[in-house]
C-alpha cells in the first residue's frame, strides 16, 4: 500500500499516512486531485479506481470517505475488506465511531492505524490481538500518568 | 508539550507549514513520559521522511527503548523502525532487533519480523545474513508472525523465485492448514479463516509455480479446496478467489482447474456488482492471451461493459480489448479507444492510451488512409502530452515505412495531402507536436504531390510561423521545412519574405535559420547537394570520434594547449592541486564540446546532415594527425552516449512487434466460436442486434473458422510496417513438409558413422568408451562431443589436468562449475540429456571462461552457455545444436530487456541455418546496469520447423561477472579515495584459517577479482571496477580476530553489493 488518506463529504482532509516517501507539495498535490477525484464520482459506481500508474480503493462510511492507494497487482477487494476491518476497529474502540470521534481523537486513531498496519502491509489481522495491544498501550499510560502527577506531589 | 504536539500535527494535516515543530516531536520521543513519548514517536513518523537529515537524532532513542525492559516502550520503538528508519544507520539497531526474535511476547517478534522486512525493503545486502531466522518466525507457534515474515518472503520470492522452490511444500501446508480452519478462531474475517493470509500466500504460489510443472504439481490440490471453499457470498471469498484464478493462470496450467478458474471469472463478469464485473474484466485481460476462448463466452457482457457509464469500467474494457487486437477488427478497436480519449481528460490516462493506439494502428494498419488519420486523431487529441516515441516513430515509418518503394510513395503522399487540407482551415488550433510533424512532412515529401505548387505550402507555413500559440521549437521545425522545400523551388517571394522578417527577429535561433537560409539561397548547388530528397533515412555516417576536430586540436596542442582530459580524471586532478591554483585552461574540451553540440543540436530530424556532411569532409584533413593525439575522453563522451542509444532504440522497436505478433497468431485459433455465434443470433431479440454486430466485428479473428487464413492475413499486415521484415516467416509454412519427411527418418545413418569417431579418440577415453558402449543408444551424443579437438582434451582430463587448469585461472577459481570433471559413470546416465556439449572457438579459449553449461532443451534444440570474462565486458557464449535430422532454419535468440543488465549492440540474434546435428554460436557482451548481487537475464529461442519451438531460459549472472580488477598505484588509491563519497563499513569476523590479512586479502583477490594495490602492517588496500568503468575501493584492516571492511565508490549500490560477496567468500573459506 502507498498511502491512505481519510477526507470528509466536503473534502476536508482528516486523516493521512505515507508508505511512500515523498515531498509535502507531491503529497499535497495527489490528496487535491484525489478529493476531487473520488467527490466527483457517483454512489453507484466502482469503488475502485486506475489514477496515474496506481489504484485507488476508496469506500464511504456515512460523511467520511477512507481512501487506499496500492500497486497494479495488489488485489482490490482485499484492500476494500481492509478498510473496512479499520472502520471496525474504529467503532470497536471508540464503540459507534463517528466522524467527530477521529477529529477530538485522531492520534488515537493514528495508533490504532498502526497497530493494524505497518509499513504499508497488514500486520496484525485479529481484532482481539489489535485492540488489546492499544489497550495495553493505554493501561499503562495511565499509571504512568499517575506516577507522574504522584511524583510531583512529593 | 503533548497537547501542543497533537495539534501541530493536525495543523500539518491541515496543510500548514509546520517544519519548527519537527525538533520537538523528536526531543519529546527522547526525553517524555510515556505518554508523551508516543506522541512524539507518532509525530516523527508522520513529519519526516526516510531520507530527513533529523532522522539521524533519533536513532539513539530507538537504541534505547530497544533495550528497555518496558514492553510498551519496546513495541513504540520497533513500531517506528518499521516506518522510518535511515538506511544508513541499520547496523546500530540490527543485533537488538535480531535478538528479538526470540522474544517471548508474539507481538515483539511480529514486529521485530515486521522491522526486518522494512530494512530487508531499503538495504537487502544487510539482513542477507539472517535469512535462517526468517525461516524460523516462518515455523513460529503464532499465526500471527507467521503471516508476518510471509511478506519477506512475499519480496524475496519476487525477486528470486528460484531459491525457494524448497519451501513450496511448506507454503502449501500452512494454506492448507488455513483453508481447512485449523487457525484460531482470533484470525477469521467475518467467518472466513485468515483471508489476508490465504491471500498472501496464494500470491507466493503462484511466483513459485511460474513455468515450473514440478513446483505447480504439489499445489493444486490446495487451490482446488481454496476454490471449493470460497463459497460464501462476500466480498472476503471474492477476493480470494480472485487471488487464486490469476495463480491458477500463473502457474503451469492443469486443465480442471483451470476449467473451475474460467467459471469463477464468469461469476465476476456477470455479478451485478460492479466492482466484481471489475475485477472480472481484470482477470479476463489477464488470462486472454492463453485462453482467448473465454471472451469470446463473455462477448455481450463486453460490449454492455463497453457503454458503461463508469469510465473506468469502460477503460478496463479498452484494456481487454487492446489484447485482443488483431487486423480485422483493429478498426472497430481503435475508434472505441479514440471515442474513449475524446472524453477523457485525465493527463495519464491519455498518455497510456494514445499509446496503445499509436502502438495498433502501427502494427494492424489496414491501409494507407486509415492509417494516417488515426495518426491525425491520435496527435490532435493526444496533444503535447504524447509521448515523444510516438511522432518519432511515425515519423520514420513515413520516411521508410515499406520494402516496396511505390507504396511508400503513396503513403506518403496521402499524408502531405491530408496535413494540406487540415492547415486549410484557418483558425484551428493544433497542438504543437502535431504541427511539427506536419511540417516535417511537407518539408520532406511535398513535392510529390505535383498539383499544389511549392508557392502555397510556403504561404500556409509562413502564416503559421506568424501564430503567437506556436512554440519556438515549432518554429524551428517549419522553418527546416520551408529550408527544404525551398531548395526545390527556383525562387520564391514568400522565402525572400520570410529572410527578411526573421533577420531582424528577437528570437536568436530563428535569426540564425533566416541568414542560412539566405545564405543557402545564393548557392542553390550547394544547397541541393545539403538537401537532397528523401534521404532522411538513408544512411549517414556520422563522425562520432569527431576526428574531423583532429585538425584543430592539433593545431591547439601546438600552440601550447593541454591535452583534453576527461572528466574523472581532471576531478582527481583537482583533488591532488587542491591548494595551487590551477591555470591552466582546458579550452580543448570546451571547443570540442561546443562544436559538437552544434552538430547535434538541431531540432530537425535531418537536422544532423548538415553536420554530418561538413564532418565528412573535414575527416580526412584530420587524419593524418590521429596517433599523435590522445582524443579517448572526446570519443568516449560522444561516441557512447551520442548515438550508441539512438540505435539500439530501433533495434529494440523492431523486435518488439516481432514477438507480439506471435503471440496473436498463437491465440488466434479457437474453437467452437461461429457455432456459439450463430446460436446466439436466432436467440436474441431485433434490440440486441446491433450489439450482436458489434461483437461480431470485434471478436472477428479470435474464432477457429478464421484461423488458417488470419494466420496468413495477420502475417501480412504486421509486416507492413516493419522495416526489415522477416522473410523467415512466411517461408516456414513452405518448410514445414520438407521437415516432416526428414523428421521421419530417426538417426539411423548417424549412427554408422559414429564407429570412426569412437576409434579416433579411443586412445584418451578408453574406460568411458566401453562405458558408454553400454548403452548403445547414447553413442551417437557421446561421440559428438568428441568431434572437436578442445573438447575431447577436456573430456580426457584427469584430476591433475584439471588442477593445473584451475590454477592457470585462479582469478576465476569459483566460478568454474566442473561439470567435465571425469566421472564416467555420472556422464553415462546423464549422457540421454545432455547430448553434445559444445566448446568454445579458439579465439575466446585463451581468455578465462567458465564451463560450458547446459541452459535448456527440447526435442529439436538443446542450448548451452558459457561466460567468457574479457577484460571489458562479459561475453555470453551461447550454443545452440540442432538435434533434429534436418538443417533447421531461420532460429533466432532474443534476449528480454533486464532490470539490471544491458546487452550490447542488439538484444537479438538470427541463426540463418543450423544444420543437422551441428552447433552453431552467437557471442552478446552484456553489462550490468544497475547494481545488484545477482540478476536474472531471461531470453527465449524461436524457431519454425515443423514443431514450433519456443524455448525460454534464464541466464543467472552475478555481480562477480562484473567485477574487473582495477590496477593503479598506492596514490592513485589515495586520490581516487579522497574523491568518492559513498562509503560502507562492516567488520567481518575471521575464521582460524585465515586469520592474517595477508590470507584474507588473498582470498579476496582469488575469489572477488580485486587487485591488491598495497599492503602496510595490519592494513590492507584493494580496487576493483565494475564494467564498463565504476572503480570501487576497498580498505581493510584486522584487528582481534575481525576484518574491518570500508569500501569506497562513485556509486551508492555497488559497496553494498560487494560487502555481500566479501561476508559471503569469508564465510565460504
Amino acid at each position: 500500500m502507498q498511502f491512505m488518506l481519510l477526507f470528509s463529504r466536503q473534502g476536508k482532509l482528516r486523516l493521512q499516512k505515507w508508505y511512500v516517501p515523498l515531498s509535502d507539495k507531491e503529497k499535497k498535490k495527489i490528496t487535491r486531485e484525489l478529493v476531487q477525484t473520488v467527490l466527483a464520482r457517483k454512489p453507484k459506481m466502482c469503488s475502485f479506481l486506475e489514477w496515474r500508474d496506481l489504484k485507488i480503493v476508496y469506500k464511504r462510511y456515512a460523511s467520511l470517505y477512507f481512501c487506499c492507494a496500492i500497486e497494479d497487482q495488489d488485489n482490490e477487494l482485499i484492500t476494500l475488506e481492509i478498510i473496512h476491518r479499520y472502520v471496525e476497529l474504529l467503532d470497536k474502540y471508540f464503540g459507534s465511531v463517528c466522524e467527530l470521534d477521529i477529529i477530538f481523537n485522531f492520534e488515537k486513531a493514528y495508533f490504532i492505524l498502526d497497530e493494524f498496519l505497518l509499513g504499508g502491509e497488514v500486520q496484525e489481522t485479529s481484532k482481539k490481538n489489535v485492540l488489546k495491544a492499544i489497550e495495553q498501550a493505554d493501561l499503562l499510560q495511565e499509571v504512568s500518568k499517575f506516577n507522574f502527577s504522584g511524583q510531583s506531589i512529593i | 508539550m503533548k497537547e501542543c504536539m497533537v495539534r501541530l500535527i493536525y495543523c500539518e494535516m491541515l496543510g500548514y507549514e509546520s517544519s519548527f515543530g519537527y525538533i520537538h516531536a523528536i526531543k519529546l520521543a527522547q526525553q517524555g513520559n510515556l505518554l508523551e513519548k508516543r506522541v512524539g514517536y507518532l509525530a516523527v513518523s508522520l513529519f519526516l521522511h526516510e531520507n530527513h537529515e533529523l532522522l539521524l537524532l533519533l536513532v539513539n532513542t530507538v537504541v534505547k527503548d530497544l533495550q528497555s525492559t518496558n514492553l510498551v516502550e519496546v513495541c513504540m520503538a520497533l513500531t517506528i523502525v518499521s516506518q522510518i528508519f535511515p538506511r544508513e544507520m541499520i547496523p546500530a539497531v540490527l543485533p537488538l532487533i535480531e535478538d528479538k526474535l526470540q522474544h517471548s511476547k508474539e507481538i515483539i517478534r511480529r514486529k521485530a519480523v515486521q522491522a526486518l522486512y522494512k530494512f530487508y525493503l531499503i538495504a537487502p545486502n544487510q539482513v542477507q545474513h539472517i535469512h535462517d531466522k526468517f525461516r524460523k518466525a516462518l515455523c513460529d507457534r503464532d499465526a500471527g508472525v507467521m503471516a508476518a515474515s510471509l511478506h519477506i518472503y512475499l519480496q524475496m520470492i519476487k525477486e528470486n523465485p528460484s531459491g525457494y522452490k524448497d519451501l513450496t511444500g511448506s507454503f502449501v501446508t500452512i494454506l492448507k492448514q488455513v483453508v481447512r480452519g485449523k487457525l484460531p478462531v482470533d484470525f477469521n474475517y467475518h467467518s472466513v479463516p485468515a483471508p489476508w493470509l490465504q491471500i498472501q500466500l496464494l500470491r507466493i504460489l503462484g511466483l513459485l509455480g511460474k513455468d515450473d510443472p514440478r513446483t505447480s504439481e504439489l499445489m493444486y490440490d490446495v487451490l482446488d479446496e481454496s476454490l471449493r471453499r470460497a463459497e460464501i457470498n462476500h466480498n472476503i471469498t471474492y477476493a480470494i478467489l480472485f487471488e487464486c484464478v490469476q495463480t491458477i493462470y500463473t502457474i503451469h496450467p492443469k486443465s480442471e482447474l483451470l476449467e473451475k478458474a474460467a467459471k469463477c471469472i464468469g461469476k465476476f463478469v456477470l455479478s451485478p456488482k460492479i466492482n466484481l464485473k471489475y475485477l472480472g474484466l481484470k482477470a479476463l485481460t489477464y488470462v486472454i492471451q492463453q485462453d482467448p476462448n473465454l471472451a469470446l463466452q463473455h462477448q455481450m457482457t463486453i460490449i454492455e461493459c463497453l457503454d458503461h457509464p463508469d469510465p473506468i469500467i469502460k477503460r478496463e474494457t479498452l484494456e481487454l480489448l487492446y489484447r485482443i487486437t488483431n487486423g480485422q477488427n483493429v478498426i472497430v478497436i481503435v475508434q472505441k479507444m479514440l471515442d474513449y480519449l475524446k472524453e477523457s481528460k485525465e493527463e495519464y490516462a491519455i498518455i497510456n492510451l494514445v499509446g496503445k493506439i499509436a502502438e495498433l494502428a502501427e502494427k494492424y494498419a489496414p491501409d494507407n488512409e486509415w492509417f494516417i488519420q488515426t495518426m491525425n486523431a491520435v496527435f490532435s487529441v493526444g496533444g503535447d502530452v504524447v509521448h515523444p516515441d510516438i511522432p518519432n516513430n511515425f515519423l520514420r515509418l513515413l520516411a521508410d515505412g515499406f520494402d516496396d518503394g511505390k507504396e511508400d510513395d503513396q503513403l506518403q503522399m496521402y499524408a502531405v495531402q491530408s496535413y494540406l487540407a487540415l492547415l486549410e482551415e484557418e483558425d484551428a488550433l493544433y497542438p504543437q507536436k502535431f504541427l511539427q510533424v506536419m511540417s516535417w512532412v511537407l518539408g520532406e515529401y511535398s513535392s510529390l504531390v505535383t498539383d499544389v505548387d511549392p508557392e502555397v505550402i510556403l504561404t500556409k507555413l509562413h502564416s503559421l510561423l506568424k501564430k503567437t500559440f506556436v512554440t519556438s521549437e515549432t518554429k524551428v521545425w517549419i522553418m527546416a521545412a520551408v529550408t527544404k522545400i525551398a531548395s526545390r523551388t527556383s525562387c520564391s517571394k514568400t522565402v525572400d519574405e520570410l529572410i527578411q522578417e526573421f533577420s531582424n527577429s528577437l528570437d536568436t535561433c530563428m535569426r540564425q535559420y533566416a541568414f542560412e537560409l539566405k545564405h543557402l539561397c545564393e548557392d542553390k548547388a550547394l544547397m541541393k547537394t545539403l538537401l537532397p530528397f528523401d534521404a532522411s533515412c538513408s544512411d549517414m555516417v556520422v563522425d562520432a570520434s569527431l576526428s574531423f576536430l583532429d585538425g584543430f586540436v592539433a593545431e591547439g596542442l601546438g600552440r601550447g594547449a593541454a591535452p583534453y582530459k576527461p572528466h574523472h580524471q581532471r576531478q582527481e586532478e583537482k583533488l591532488s592541486q587542491e591548494k595551487a591554483l590551477n591555470f591552466e585552461p582546458y579550452g580543448l574540451s570546451f571547443v570540442s564540446s561546443v562544436s559538437s553540440s552544434g552538430v547535434t543540436g538541431r531540432q530537425s530530424p535531418t537536422g544532423l546532415s548538415f553536420g554530418s556532411d561538413t564532418s565528412g569532409n573535414s575527416a580526412e584533413t584530420g587524419h593524418k594527425e590521429t596517433n599523435t593525439l590522445k582524443l579517448e575522453g572526446v570519443r568516449k563522451l560522444w561516441g557512447k552516449e551520442g548515438y550508441l542509444p539512438k540505435k539500439e532504440n530501433k533495434v529494440g522497436k523492431e523486435t518488439e512487434p516481432q514477438t507480439l505478433s506471435c503471440g496473436s497468431l498463437l491465440a488466434g485459433q479457437v474453437g467452437e466460436s461461429p457455432a456459439l455465434q450463430s446460436d446466439q443470433v436466432a436467440s436474441l431479440s431485433e434490440e440486441d442486434k446491433e450489439k450482436q454486430q458489434l461483437a461480431s466485428t470485434l471478436f472477428i479473428g479470435l474464432g477457429s473458422s478464421t484461423g488458417v487464413s488470419l494466420m496468413g492475413k495477420v502475417d501480412t499486415t504486421t509486416q507492413k510496417f516493419k522495416r526489415k521484415s522477416k522473410i523467415n516467416e512466411t517461408q516456414s509454412s513452405e518448410e514445414v513438409s520438407d521437415f516432416q519427411i526428414s523428421a521421419a527418418s530417426d538417426f539411423g545413418p548417424l549412427l554408422d558413422t559414429a564407429p570412426i569417431n569412437v576409434e579416433d579418440c579411443e586412445g584418451n577415453t578408453h574406460t568411458r568408451l566401453r562405458k558408454s558402449s553400454l548403452c548403445s543408444s547414447d553413442i551417437v551424443e557421446e561421440t559428438l562431443a568428441f568431434e572437436t579437438p578442445q573438447s575431447l582434451k577436456k573430456s580426457g582430463l584427469d584430476e591433475r589436468l584439471s588442477d593445473s587448469r584451475l590454477s592457470q585461472s585462479s582469478l576465476f577459481a569459483d566460478s568454474n562449475m566442473e561439470i567435465f570433471q571425469p566421472s564416467p559413470s555420472a556422464q553415462c546416465e546423464g549422457a540421454g540429456k545432455t547430448p553434445s556439449v559444445p566448446s568454445l572457438p579458439e579465439e575466446l579459449q585463451d581468455l578465462t571462461h567458465s564451463e560450458v553449461l547446459e541452459l535448456c532443451q527440447s526435442d529439436a534444440l538443446a542450448l548451452h552457455l558459457c561466460k567468457v570474462w574479457t577484460d571489458d565486458s562479459l561475453l555470453l557464449t551461447i550454443f545452440v545444436s540442432n538435434k533434429t535430422a534436418s538443417a533447421l532454419n531461420a532460429v533466432s535468440l532474443v534476449f528480454e530487456e533486464a532490470e539490471y543488465f544491458q546487452v550490447l549492440e542488439s538484444p537479438t540474434y538470427q541463426f540463418p541455418v543450423i544444420e543437422a546435428q551441428c552447433v552453431e554460436h552467437c557471442q552478446k557482451c552484456v553489462w550490468m546496469d544497475k547494481v545488484c548481487t545477482q540478476g536474472i537475464l531471461s531470453a527465449s529461442v524461436h524457431c519454425q520447423s515443423e514443431l514450433e519451438t519456443h524455448l525460454q531460459f534464464s541466464i543467472t549472472l552475478s555481480l562477480l561477472d562484473f567485477i574487473r580488477p582495477m590496477e593503479m598505484t598506492t596514490e592513485d588509491f589515495g586520490k581516487l579515495w579522497l574523491s568518492l563519497s559513498n562509503d560502507v563499513k562492516q567488520n567481518i569476523k575471521l575464521s582460524s584459517s585465515q586469520d592474517s590479512l595477508s590470507a584474507a586479502m588473498s582470498t579476496l583477490q582469488q575469489k572477488l577479482k580485486l587487485h591488491i594495490v598495497d599492503t602496510i602492517g595490519n592494513e590492507g588496500i584493494l580496487a576493483c571496477q565494475l564494467l564498463p568503468s565504476v572503480p570501487c575501493l576497498l580498505h581493510c584492516r584486522t584487528h582481534s580476530g575481525m576484518l574491518a571492511l570500508w569500501f569506497r565508490s562513485p556509486c551508492a549500490a555497488l559497496p553494498d553489493g560487494l560487502l555481500y560477496q566479501c561476508q559471503k567468500v569469508m564465510e565460504e573459506s
